[in-house]
C-alpha cells in the first residue's frame, strides 16, 4: 500500500498563490483525484502521467487558476495493483471528497474504480488504452488514449501494405493485453489476416523464450505482434533477437515511451507501432492541427524533467485539461454538470489528436491521429 | 524436435546455474549456522543492480562487479552481524523472520538507492545468437554457465584444501568440538555470510543482462534457490549444485512443453512432492532432522 | 484458574467495547474501510498466532489459503450461482482438507519444513489463481457480487463493519477457549520443550496439524467474505507478500499473545494509511520492524508492554 498522498508542494503553491492573488481566497478549490501506477510494471507509464499531473497543476495554479479557482491535486500510487486503485479511488472519493478523477494508468486499475465512480458520482477520466474502459459507455467514466483496437486496426493495415497475411500474437495476460488479444482477434477476422499463433506472457516475466521459441518454429509466420504494456515488451523484444527471429516485429502503443527503446537496446530497431503524433512531434507536418500542441508540450516537459516525453505524459495532459476546461464551461464543480461538459468536449486539439466526445463515444479519438512509427536508431521514424 | 528440446535445455541450464549459486549460498551459511537465509536472494539483486547501474555512469564491468560483490559481502556480514548473531539461540521461527526482514529493508534501500525502474546492462560480449546445432544460444549463457562453473569448483577447493575451508566444514559438522580445538564460531558464521553473499552478487552481475536488474529481481531467483538447496538436501553443497540444474532445465521444459504461465510453479511443485516422499532431498543424508 | 479466566474475560469485554464504541469515531466511509480492512487482518493473524505462537511452526502460505476462500466465494458464486454461505463453506472446506494432507506428513518432521511447504502451496495457489483467467480473472482480479443470505444483501461498510466486528470477536473467543483448554496447555508444551511434552503422553504432531488446519480454516474464512465485502479480488491477495506481511502482524503484535495478534494487524494495517511520510521507506520501515521487533523485543508488542505494567502478569 505504497501511498503517495496528495502533492502536497502543488497543494502548497496553490494555497500561497491564490491566498497572493486573492482571487481566489473566497473560493474553494477545485479538487483532482489521481490513481496512477507510479510504481511497478507499468511504471514507464504512470511515472511521466504523475509527473505531469503534478506540473500541470502548478502551472495552471501560476497562471491564475480556472475561473479563479485554484487546482488541489491528490495522487495515489497503485503499483499496478487493481485492488489498490480501487481502494485509492474510495479513498478519493469518500475521504479527500474529490470533484474529478483523472488516472487508472491501467486498464485493470481503470475498470477496478469503473465501478466505484459510477456508485459515488465522480467524472473520471482514465489514462489507459482497452476499448471495454467506453464500450459500452459508462455514465461517469471517459478515456483520453486512442483504444486497443484502435491500435490493432493501424497495424492490421500496415500488415497489408506489406503484403503479409499471417500474423502470430503475442499478449500479456493484464487486462490490457487480454482485451487487446480480444481486438486483435475481431479485427484480424474482418480483415483477412489469419492469426497462425497466439501466446501469452506474463507482466513480470523476466524471460519468454519458450514461447517466443513456438513461434520461431513455426513456419507459418510472417510477422508477430506483441500486446502489452511497459517493461514486458521489452523482454520479448530482448529474447526475440537473441533467438535471431527476423520476422518483422510490431508492438501496440502500450509501449510509446522512450523507456522501451532505453531497455531494449538494439533489440528495437526496426520494430513498428502505431502512436499518437506526440512521440514524433518535430516530424508532423507543419499543417497538422495539433503540432502547435505537442511541439509546445514536448518542450515543457522537457525543460521541466530533462527526460525525453512519452505518449503516457501526453494522456495524462489531456485527462487534466479535459477535466480543467470543462470546469470552465460547467461554471463550476457541480458534479452532474462537470460530467455533462465533459461529455460535451468538441474539437480539443490535444497530445492524442483532435477530441470530439458525445453521449455515445467517451474517448472522441479518430483513428486519423494515430500514427505508425518505426525505431530507427534509437529514435522514432514517422512511416511514410 | 530435438532443436527445440535442445533450446529448452540451454536456457533450463542457464537459469540453473544462477539457482545452484543461489543453493550454494543457502546451504553454506546453514551448514555455518542453521540458519535459512531468505536474504540470499537480495545479494544476487545487489550484484545485479550495482553492476548494472556503475557500468551506466562509466565504471568498467570487472570493476563494477567486483564493487558489487564488495558491497553485498559487507552486507552480509552486517546482516549476520547485527541480526543474526544477535538472536543467537532463538527459535527456528524467529531466525527466518530475522532473515525475511533483513530480505525487506534490503529491498526498500535498493529502490531508494537506485529506483524501482528496470536497469540495462549489456551483455559481456555481444548479443549475436550463437547457432548450435538448430538451437541459438545467447553468449551471456556461456558467461552465466561459465561463472558458476568456476565459482562453484573454487568453492569446493576452498572447502576442502584450505584452512578457513576445513573449520568452517568443521563448524558445521559439530559446533561445539570445532569451539573445543580453538574455532572462533562466530567468525565462521560472519564468513559464511560473506562467502555467500559474494556467490550471490557474482551470480546477479552475470545473470543481469539477460534478466533485467530491478529492486525484485531477487525474490524468486532467491526462493528457487531455496528450493534447489532443500531439493539437495539441505546443507549438502554439491546437492545444491545438482538441485539448481534440476529446477532450471524443470522449468524450462515444463514452459516449454507443458504452459509458459506455470513455469516459476514447477520448482514449488518438485519440492512439495520432495517433502512428502522424500523429507531428506536427494542427496541428504538420513537422520539429518535435529530435535 | 480464576484470574486467568478473569483476564480472559476482561480482554474480551475490552475488545467488545472497543469494537461497539469504535464507529463513533469513523467519520467517512474510508475511515470504516480501514477499520474493515484491519478486521479481516486480525482474524487471520489470531489464527496465525495459534500456529506460530503456541505450535512454534510458520506458515509462509497463508495468504494462499486466504486466497483460496476468496476465490471460493468469487468463483462458485459468480461463475456458478452456488448460494454465498454454500461457497463459503465450501472453501472452508476444500482448505481444511488440503491443509490436513500437507501437514500430516510434514509435520511429523522437524524444523524448517512446514515454512517450505507451505511457501510452496502460498506460490502455487497465487499461481494458478494468476494463470487460470478463465476463471478467475487473471492478474488483474475478477469482481465478486454482493453477500446475499436470506434474501438480505449485505451492502455497504457500515453493514460490514459490524460483520467483521462480530467475526473478531467471536475468532478471539474462540482462539481464547483454545488455548484455555487441555490441547492449549499441550500447545504451549509443544513451543516449550516437544521432547518434554511427548514424554508425557502428549501427541504433539496431532495437535500441530490441528492447529494448523484450523488457522488455515480461519485465513479462508476471512477470506471469503473479504471477497463479498470488497467486491473485486486480486491474485496479490494470495500471493508471497501478502504471507509475510500476516506473519510480521502476528510477530510485531506479540507471539503467543491473541490480543497482540489483533493489535498487530491493526496497527500494521494503519501504519501504511496513516503515516504517509513514509511512501517511500514503506518497505525499509516494514523490514526494519521485523528484523527489530525479533531482536530487541521477541515477545512482540503487547506482551512486552504488558511487562512493563507491574501488577499484572499475563498468563
Amino acid at each position: 500500500m505504497r501511498i503517495r498522498l496528495l502533492s502536497t508542494m502543488a497543494a502548497v503553491v496553490g494555497l500561497t498563490l491564490g491566498a497572493v492573488t486573492g482571487a481566489a481566497s473566497a473560493a474553494d478549490p477545485i479538487k483532482v483525484g489521481a490513481i496512477i501506477s507510479a510504481t511497478g510494471p507499468a511504471s514507464f507509464l504512470g511515472d511521466p502521467e504523475k509527473k505531469v499531473l503534478e506540473l500541470y497543476a502548478d502551472r495552471v495554479n501560476q497562471a491564475g487558476g480556472v475561473a479563479g479557482r485554484t487546482v488541489q491535486l491528490t495522487v495515489y500510487d497503485d503499483g499496478g495493483a487493481a485492488d489498490k486503485a480501487a481502494s485509492f479511488t474510495k479513498r478519493l472519493i469518500e475521504s479527500d471528497k474529490v470533484d474529478v478523477i483523472v488516472g487508472g494508468t491501467t486498464t485493470a486499475a481503470t475498470m477496478a474504480a469503473a465501478p466505484l465512480v459510477e456508485r459515488g458520482e465522480v467524472p473520471f477520466i482514465s489514462l489507459a488504452g482497452a476499448v471495454v474502459i467506453v464500450e459500452p459507455v459508462k455514465k461517469w467514466v471517459f478515456k483520453t488514449p486512442h483504444t486497443d483496437r484502435m491500435a490493432a486496426e493501424k497495424v492490421m493495415d500496415d500488415l497489408k501494405k506489406r503484403g503479409l497475411t499471417k500474423l502470430a500474437l503475442v499478449s500479456e495476460d493484464s487486462g490490457f493485453g487480454k482485451s487487446g488479444r480480444e481486438q486483435t482477434l475481431a479485427v484480424a477476422k474482418e480483415r483477412g489476416i489469419e492469426l497462425v499463433a497466439d501466446e501469452t506472457y506474463g507482466a513480470k516475466d523476466t524471460d519468454v523464450t519458450a514461447q517466443l521459441t513456438k513461434i520461431r518454429n513455426n513456419a507459418a509466420a510472417q510477422a508477430v505482434l506483441v500486446f502489452g504494456l511497459g517493461q514486458g515488451p521489452a523482454v520479448v523484444t530482448k529474447n526475440y533477437r537473441q533467438l535471431g527471429i527476423t520476422l518483422p516485429l510490431y508492438q501496440s502503443h502500450g509501449v510509446a515511451s522512450k523507456e522501451y527503446i532505453r531497455l531494449a537496446g538494439g533489440a528495437a530497431e526496426g520494430v513498428r507501432l502505431p502512436a499518437a503524433g506526440l512521440v514524433v512531434a518535430s516530424q508532423l507536418a507543419d499543417s497538422d492541427p495539433q503540432k502547435k500542441v505537442v511541439v509546445e508540450f514536448t518542450k515543457v516537459y522537457e525543460e521541466a524533467f530533462s527526460s525525453e516525453v512519452s505518449t503516457f505524459a501526453g494522456h495524462a495532459y489531456d485527462g487534466l485539461m479535459i477535466a480543467l476546461d470543462a470546469v470552465k464551461r460547467a461554471g463550476g464543480t457541480d458534479k452532474a454538470k462537470l460530467r455533462d461538459a465533459i461529455e460535451q468536449t468538441k474539437g480539443y486539439v490535444g497530445t492524442g489528436g483532435i477530441v470530439t466526445m458525445s453521449a455515445k463515444d467517451h474517448m472522441g479519438l479518430s483513428l486519423d491521429a494515430f500514427h505508425m512509427v518505426e525505431v530507427k536508431q534509437g529514435d522514432w521514424a514517422l512511416v511514410k | 524436435m530435438f532443436a527445440e528440446l535442445l533450446q529448452y535445455m540451454l536456457s533450463g541450464l542457464t537459469i540453473g546455474a544462477i539457482y545452484a549459486l543461489a543453493g550454494l549460498g543457502f546451504s553454506i551459511i546453514y551448514n555455518a549456522s542453521h540458519v535459512i537465509n531468505f536474504a540470499q536472494g537480495e545479494f544476487i539483486m545487489i550484484g545485479g543492480m550495482a553492476s548494472a547501474t556503475l557500468t551506466a555512469s562509466g565504471v568498467p564491468l570487472p570493476l563494477a562487479i567486483l564493487i558489487g560483490c564488495g558491497g553485498a559481502m559487507l552486507v552480509g556480514v552486517a546482516v549476520a552481524k547485527f541480526a543474526v548473531e544477535r538472536a543467537r539461540d532463538a527459535s527456528t521461527v524467529t531466525l527466518i523472520i530475522i532473515t525475511i526482514g533483513a530480505s525487506i529493508f534490503l529491498r526498500g534501500l535498493a529502490e531508494l538507492v537506485w529506483g524501482k525502474d528496470f536497469k540495462r546492462l549489456d551483455a559481456f560480449s555481444g548479443e549475436t545468437p550463437i547457432q548450435f546445432l538448430g538451437a541459438s544460444m545467447q553468449p551471456q549463457s556461456l558467461w552465466v554457465v561459465g561463472c558458476a562453473g568456476v565459482l562453484i569448483v573454487a568453492i569446493g577447493l576452498f572447502f576442502n584444501k584450505t584452512l578457513t575451508g576445513k573449520a568452517m566444514l568443521a563448524t558445521s559438522h559439530n559446533r561445539l568440538a570445532a569451539q573445543l580445538v580453538g574455532i572462533d564460531v562466530k567468525r565462521v558464521v560472519l564468513a559464511s555470510f560473506a562467502l555467500s553473499a559474494a556467490l550471490g552478487a557474482v551470480g546477479g552481475a552475470v545473470v543481469a543482462p539477460i534478466t533485467f536488474s530491478y529492486t525484485e529481481m531477487g525474490i524468486m531467483l532467491g526462493l528457487k534457490g531455496f528450493t534447489a538447496a532443500v531439493l539437495g538436501g539441505l546443507g549438502h553443497g554439491p546437492g545444491a549444485v545438482a538441485g539448481g540444474l534440476i529446477v532450471g532445465v524443470a522449468e524450462a521444459l515444463g514452459a516449454g512443453y507443458i504452459s509458459s504461465a506455470y513455469k516459476d510453479a514447477v520448482a514449488f511443485v518438485i519440492i512439495l512432492a520432495v517433502l512428502l516422499f522424500m523429507p531428506n532431498g536427494l542427496f541428504g543424508k538420513r537422520g539429518a532432522e535435529r530435535v | 484458574m480464576n484470574r486467568i479466566l478473569h483476564g480472559r474475560l476482561t480482554g474480551l469485554a475490552v475488545l467488545g467495547a472497543i469494537i461497539a464504541v469504535l464507529p463513533v469515531f469513523l467519520t467517512n466511509n474510508f475511515y470504516l474501510d480501514v477499520a474493515i480492512l484491519a478486521g479481516f487482518n486480525a482474524v487471520v493473524c489470531v489464527g496465525l498466532n495459534l500456529l506460530i505462537g503456541y505450535a512454534g511452526q510458520i506458515s509462509l502460505g497463508h495468504a494462499g489459503f486466504f486466497g483460496i476462500g476468496a476465490y471460493a466465494s468469487g468463483v462458485l458464486v459468480g461463475v456458478y450461482g452456488w448460494p454465498p454461505i454454500a461457497a463459503l463453506l465450501a472453501g472452508a472446506v476444500f482448505v481444511g482438507v488440503l491443509a490436513f494432507a500437507v501437514a500430516k506428513p510434514i509435520l511429523r518432521l522437524k524444523g524448517h519444513y512446514l515454512a517450505m511447504a507451505t511457501l510452496g502451496i502460498g506460490i502455487i495457489v497465487s499461481i494458478v489463481l494468476r494463470t487460470e483467467s478463465g476463471l478467475t480473472g487473471g492478474p488483474d482480479g475478477m469482481m465478486v457480487e454482493p453477500f446475499k443470505i436470506f434474501g438480505v444483501e449485505l451492502y455497504g461498510e457500515k453493514v460490514w463493519y459490524w460483520v467483521v466486528g462480530v467475526l473478531l470477536f467471536v475468532v478471539v473467543w474462540l482462539s481464547l477457549n483454545l488455548i484455555d483448554s487441555p490441547m492449549g496447555r499441550a500447545l504451549r508444551a509443544v513451543h516449550g520443550s516437544e521432547v518434554a511434552a511427548e514424554v508425557v503422553g502428549v501427541d504433539t504432531a496431532r495437535f500441530k496439524v490441528m492447529v494448523f488446519v484450523l488457522s488455515a480454516v480461519f485465513a479462508s474464512v476471512a477470506g471469503s467474505l473479504f471477497a463479498h465485502y470488497a467486491g473485486l479480488i486480486t491474485p496479490a491477495k494470495a500471493d508471497f507478500f501478502k504471507s509475510i506481511e500476516l506473519v510480521t502482524m502476528v510477530v510485531f503484535g506479540g507471539m503467543a499473545s491473541t490480543f497482540g495478534a489483533v493489535v498487530g494487524a491493526v496497527v500494521l494495517t494503519l501504519l501504511p494509511q496513516a503515516l504517509t511520510v513514509f511512501q517511500d521507506y514503506q518497505q525499509i520501515v516494514l523490514g526494519a520492524i521485523l528484523m527489530a521487533t525479533m531482536v530487541f523485543m521477541p515477545k512482540g508488542l503487547l506482551p512486552t508492554l504488558a511487562g512493563f505494567l507491574p501488577s499484572r502478569r499475563r498468563a
